[in-house]
């Protein structure tokens, strides 16, 4: 059982919260100018990470906000968690 | 194909070989999946005699519960387009339900009563450790090397083209290179310079204490959610769902087991106070339509075999088969053509979720 300290709401079981899946994918801001291939890459192809592994994470049973981890996924460690926008240090993207 | 050399980082079966539920069926829905997986069932049923290894498959049935109608609507769709592809499944009221699952609690005075269910008669189990030690043996008489212990630490191209593989013992010069190391697909892939479409997922099971004979068929419910066989040692083997984080740890988190052995209790009453002996873990890797990836690479000579997820096991002879001649003829054969990594730039995607049966 993991513990997830949530950046507003402090730490919590991980049955509190729901995965989110690999962090900072950004969507394309034009999908009309990308081939299949990019499309797809986008959609569905993942670093699946062996290792420290940033993902996020959403408190969907407490403040229903959604934030970022950095955990290893080998050990399960957690390394760092942040908020939307910010980087692991804290400091604003 | 001449000379051929088998590259396992631990001992063959270790992986997730050696830590499956054991199910074999082949009730697939789409025309493309059902095809493969009944290509591996009907190699299922003469693998003893071809590898001169007893794999114990036992085709006692598989037995996939509808808990509300629109479950019974999907189990109708599913059984008839199986029927169409030439795989025998029949429907069950409750009452043929209990008269093969005498301890299955199948009333109407439960949260999720059972309305019926799917039966594969021909689908079973068989005995994991078996299948990775009877193809070893198999493989070894007709010349194959079979080197353990040795992992692979990179893979060697020139210009576009795979020329050996980097190991913990050594580089192995080889103009043809296949993997199928499941949970480690992405990693691989990662030293040939590619993504892939999976994730690695924890996926977890346990076994009771061995019990005396009380149940002699595989049951599977999507909604409840959990399956259960009994073994000929007698323990019952259960498994549910995926943890949802990726992990490459082997092992996930207690509430996966929790709510796993609640549904089954729900289902069998009679199994509530039955002591788990054993719980284990394996690393999953599921692509995004719970169908596998069975294809050539941008690398060529590079071939992989991956992303079975959670239902590898089954197609464990025909995944082979299929691998076989992709590599052999560098194109695939028809029943593994559909389950290219091309499909995800297509949008090709053969959605195989239910059938899986299992959470993802």
């Amino acid at each position: 059982m993991l513990e997830i300290k949530c950046p507003w709401c402090g730490s919590r079981d991980q049955d509190e919260f729901h995965y989110g899946g690999e962090a900072h994918i950004v969507r394309p801001t034009e999908p009309d100018a990308l081939d299949d291939e990019q499309w797809g890459d986008y959609l569905f192809f993942r670093k699946n990470i062996k290792g420290a592994h940033a993902e996020q994470w959403c408190h969907s049973s407490g403040c229903r906000r959604w934030f970022n981890v950095i955990r290893d996924t080998v050990t399960y460690s957690i390394h760092g968690i942040y908020r939307v926008g910010e980087k692991p240090s804290g400091e604003k993207v | 194909m001449g000379r051929i050399a088998l590259v396992e980082k631990g001992w063959i079966g270790g992986g997730n070989t050696g830590r499956n539920t054991t199910i074999v069926r082949s009730n697939y829905l789409w025309d493309e999946a059902a095809h493969l997986y009944e290509k591996s069932l009907k190699l299922w049923e003469g693998l003893s005699q071809e590898l001169n290894f007893n794999v114990m498959f036992s085709q006692r049935g598989v037995m996939n519960l509808g808990h509300t109608l629109q479950d019974m609507r999907d189990i109708y769709r599913r059984s008839n387009a199986n029927r169409l592809n030439g795989i025998d499944s029949e429907i069950l009221s409750p009452a043929e339900i209990k008269a093969i699952v005498p301890a299955m609690n199948v009333s109407s005075d439960t949260r999720y009563p059972v309305l019926g269910a799917s039966y594969q008669p021909r689908g079973g189990v068989a005995r994991h450790d078996a299948v990775a030690w009877g193809f070893a043996r198999a493989a070894d008489a007709r010349g194959v090397d079979i080197i353990q212990n040795c992992e692979v630490t990179g893979i060697r191209q020139t210009e576009g083209r795979v020329t050996g593989i980097e190991t913990s013992r050594g580089f192995i010069g080889a103009n043809k290179v296949g993997v199928v190391v499941a949970g480690h697909a992405s990693v691989l892939a990662d030293m040939a310079g590619f993504r892939l479409p999976v994730e690695s997922h924890p996926l977890q099971a346990l076994v009771s204490e061995p019990l005396k004979p009380v149940l002699d068929t595989v049951v599977m419910s999507n909604a409840v959610h959990g399956y259960v066989t009994q073994s000929d040692k007698g323990e019952l083997v259960i498994g549910a769902g995926i943890d949802a984080y990726t992990g490459y740890g082997q092992r996930g988190s207690v509430s996966i087991i929790e709510g796993n052995v609640a549904a089954i209790v729900e289902l069998f009453p009679v199994f509530s106070r039955v002591r788990m002996l054993r719980q284990w873990g394996g690393i999953v890797d599921v692509c995004p339509d719970a169908c596998p990836i069975l294809s050539k690479t941008p690398v060529s000579g590079l071939y992989f075999n991956c992303g079975w997820g959670t239902g590898g096991f089954k197609a464990t002879p025909g995944s082979g088969w299929a691998f076989a001649h992709t590599i052999a003829h560098d194109e695939p054969h028809e029943l593994n053509a559909a389950f290219s990594i091309d499909r995800f730039y297509s949008g090709a995607l053969i959605d195989e979720h239910g059938a899986a049966g299992v959470a993802h």
